[in-house]
């Protein structure tokens, strides 16, 4: 096994486990892992954004309680403790368009706390920077975070990869994980097919201020066109009261909203909010985002395993895509810690067996509970509609089938890593 | 503790024959391909991994998740086949000799640890050979190998002397009972084909008490004892400490 990654430009850069993409499941895996002392180097695209700038983007994540404790478990977490406290989740409304029967999720129903936080990904990113920079900078660091640097060839044999940087250094590493989004590069270069779904629904995203606080209220209101949901949100400067929308469209309605002036389209986000917030005025531009699920056949070839978004992407209806990656990134991490710690192969073919074993079941389970939801809520057929709302009657009046979604919305079931139980890797 | 020594013999002369190092290298890969014939191994070694570190991290006073938490302790492993064990061992910080009879498991072995840079040492040797010189370590380790033994009481001797002042022993092997007969020899040799038929002789296995009594005299007792379990729905092994009908492993000291 290898000590700190050599730092010299130009010389093949060698660590246990080379990361490919510093997003949230990129970064934070760099940072778990490097902090129970794993060597390890990641390869990052970007530049962390600074606000006010053209790459700066009001984009938000609604992150559940099992992924902050992921987040904790990684150091991250004190970094962006202020402003995520101000986008915690205290309760979940969820309606159904015209339906009187309500489904309400309180955090006493389960007991722990916030049931989750709202938070910019831009607050992410500069939280994971930080903590990168933090870890590179400890005597003996383990992380070596470079940015902005692609991968450009990628070889894989039986001991380990080595990878082609876009500055011209190599990295040899045991283990390669593709956490490079959606359009993985590592995915393509194993030849790991996907499947694929679009539902003909666009997400519309923007950030709101509004009159009234927003109490740590979520809502999910179930609309014949798709679902609209308010987050909340910390407030910034000038915005004492923030709250998130993610709307999701038919495609032929989409630009309909999408380019409507302000001051109109808040008053189409007034009505489908409801009066509670007071007056809504959007403070960022408007996002659209193609809604669909994407699922990698496998996670895993030799020395290679993929996390995040370059696994599955799915439909944003119950906030679940960042989350699941946060699980990845916890099962992950675990399986390469224990190996290690044991003086075995990081990168093996059991540890990723183990990885994959341990994954895969529960994201195909959550995206097919997740396809169902939208296929039944998005639907305006009378007998459907009656059925939902039958249903959601039915959940609410009993409290442990409830708790149960609650806890799987919250990441808390299953056979939970250690990071997601809140215990150190 | 007795301190690490290394036991790096150049067998070859300094005239390393390349055709040979390439074959010991494919035997290589075939001792250490996880989907390939010792798979079964593959699934167990963590397991006995996880037992030996944890032991040996109770009995010296370590913290398991340290990095290098054997750093320090020597260590030899009889009966060391392609290193499967060795090699991890080394990497935990230990000082450790990989023994084996059988030359071309050494062969083999060191093949492997000159590919992945692991600090391991091995020696084509008997553990009385080393008795004979003298040789102490804090680590002893015979897994799998007291079963295939031709004299149990003289194995069992040369452990304890092979152990350091204040050293431990670790043994992993296959109890005596009609389950084992059916597992591990039917189940393992038959039905599954994991192993050789014959590899096993059902007559040779040891129950625990029967090991302990071996040891005993020799001033050890045992400390730490656990079954192993297959399941055969998940395909993997695990520690169950009820349940020491067929695979099991204990740890020893000297002392009451």
């Amino acid at each position: 096994m290898t000590d700190a990654p050599a730092l010299f430009p130009g010389s093949e850069i060698a660590a246990d486990v080379l990361v490919v993409g510093g997003g949230l499941s990129g970064l934070t895996l760099a940072c778990a892992l490097a902090g129970a002392g794993v060597p390890v180097v990641c390869a990052d695209r970007d530049l962390p954004a600074v606000p006010g700038t053209d790459a700066f983007d009001g984009r938000t994540t609604a992150l559940a309680l099992g992924s902050r404790r992921v987040l904790e478990g990684a150091g991250v977490w004190p970094y962006m403790a202020e402003a995520a406290e101000g986008g915690s989740i205290w309760d979940i409304r969820v309606a159904d368009k015209n339906s009187p029967l309500f489904l309400h999720y309180d955090h006493q129903d389960v007991g722990l706390g916030a049931m989750g936080h709202v938070v910019d990904n831009a607050t992410i990113r500069h939280a994971l920077a930080e903590r990168a920079r933090a870890l590179s900078a400890e005597a003996g660091g383990r992380l070596l975070h470079l940015a902005p640097v692609a991968v450009t060839a990628l070889a894989r044999d039986a001991g380990g990869a080595t990878a082609e940087l876009s500055d011209g250094r190599r990295v040899r590493a045991r283990l390669v994980v593709g956490a490079d989004g959606k359009d993985s590069f590592c995915r393509k270069h194993a030849g790991i097919g996907v499947t694929r779904l679009r539902y003909g629904q666009t997400a519309l995203i923007c950030n709101i201020g509004h009159e009234k606080p927003h109490h740590g209220i979520a809502l999910e209101h179930f609309l014949p066109s798709g679902p609209f949901a308010v987050l909340p949100l910390c407030p910034v400067e000038g915005v004492p009261h923030r709250s998130s929308i993610v709307w999701s469209l038919r495609d032929d309605m989409l630009a309909l909203y999408r380019d409507l002036p302000d001051a109109a389209f808040a008053r189409e986000l007034e009505r489908r909010a409801g009066p509670w917030l007071g007056t809504i005025r959007p403070v960022t531009r408007r996002w659209s985002w193609p809604l669909g699920v994407m699922h990698a056949e496998r996670y895993v070839d030799d020395r290679l395993a993929l996390v995040g978004e370059a696994a599955h992407a799915m439909h944003p209806i119950a906030g679940q895509g960042l989350n699941m990656g946060l699980r990845d990134v916890a099962a992950l991490a675990e399986a390469v810690v224990d190996a290690r710690r044991l003086g075995l192969d990081p990168g093996g073919a059991d540890v990723l067996a183990r990885y994959q074993r341990w994954r895969r079941f529960d994201n195909v389970s959550l995206i097919a509970v997740t396809d169902a939801l939208t296929r039944l809520f998005s639907n305006d057929i009378a007998p459907l509609r009656l059925a939902r709302d039958l249903g959601m009657a039915a959940v609410h009046r009993l409290p442990p089938l409830k708790r149960l979604f609650m806890r799987h919305a919250m990441g808390m079931v299953g056979q939970l890593p250690r990071l997601i139980r809140g215990e150190p890797l | 503790m007795a301190a690490p020594q290394p036991d790096h013999a150049p067998r070859a002369g300094g005239t390393v024959d390349a055709d040979e190092v390439a074959r010991f290298s494919a035997i290589a890969a075939e001792w250490w391909d996880p989907r390939g014939k010792f798979r079964p191994l593959h699934g167990y070694n963590p397991v006995r991994l996880r037992y030996i570190r944890d032991a040996a991290c109770r009995h010296f006073g370590r913290d398991p998740a340290a990095p290098e938490p054997l750093r320090g302790l020597s260590a030899v492993d009889i009966g060391c086949g392609g290193g499967l064990l060795t090699e991890p061992l080394s990497r935990l910080g230990a000082g450790i000799l990989g023994i084996d009879a059988a030359e071309r498991n050494v062969r083999v072995a060191e093949a492997h640890a000159a590919e992945t840079g692991a600090p391991a040492t091995y020696r084509a040797c008997t553990a009385e050979d080393l008795v004979a010189e003298g040789r102490r370590f804090d680590l002893v380790l015979a897994l799998e190998v007291v079963e295939h033994v031709a004299d149990v009481p003289l194995f069992l001797g040369s452990l304890a002397a092979l152990t350091a002042p204040g050293g431990m022993i670790a043994m992993a092997t296959i109890n005596r009972t009609p389950k084992a007969f059916a597992l591990a020899i039917v189940g393992a040799e038959y039905v599954l084909r994991w192993l050789p038929r014959g590899t096993h002789d059902w007559r040779r296995f040891l129950r625990p008490s029967e090991l302990a009594a071996g040891l005993r005299p020799h001033g050890f007792s045992v400390r730490g004892l656990t079954g192993v379990v297959y399941n055969p729905l998940t395909d993997t092994f695990s520690e169950n400490p009820r349940d020491l009908g067929v695979n099991y492993m204990l740890w020893a000291s000297r002392g009451p």
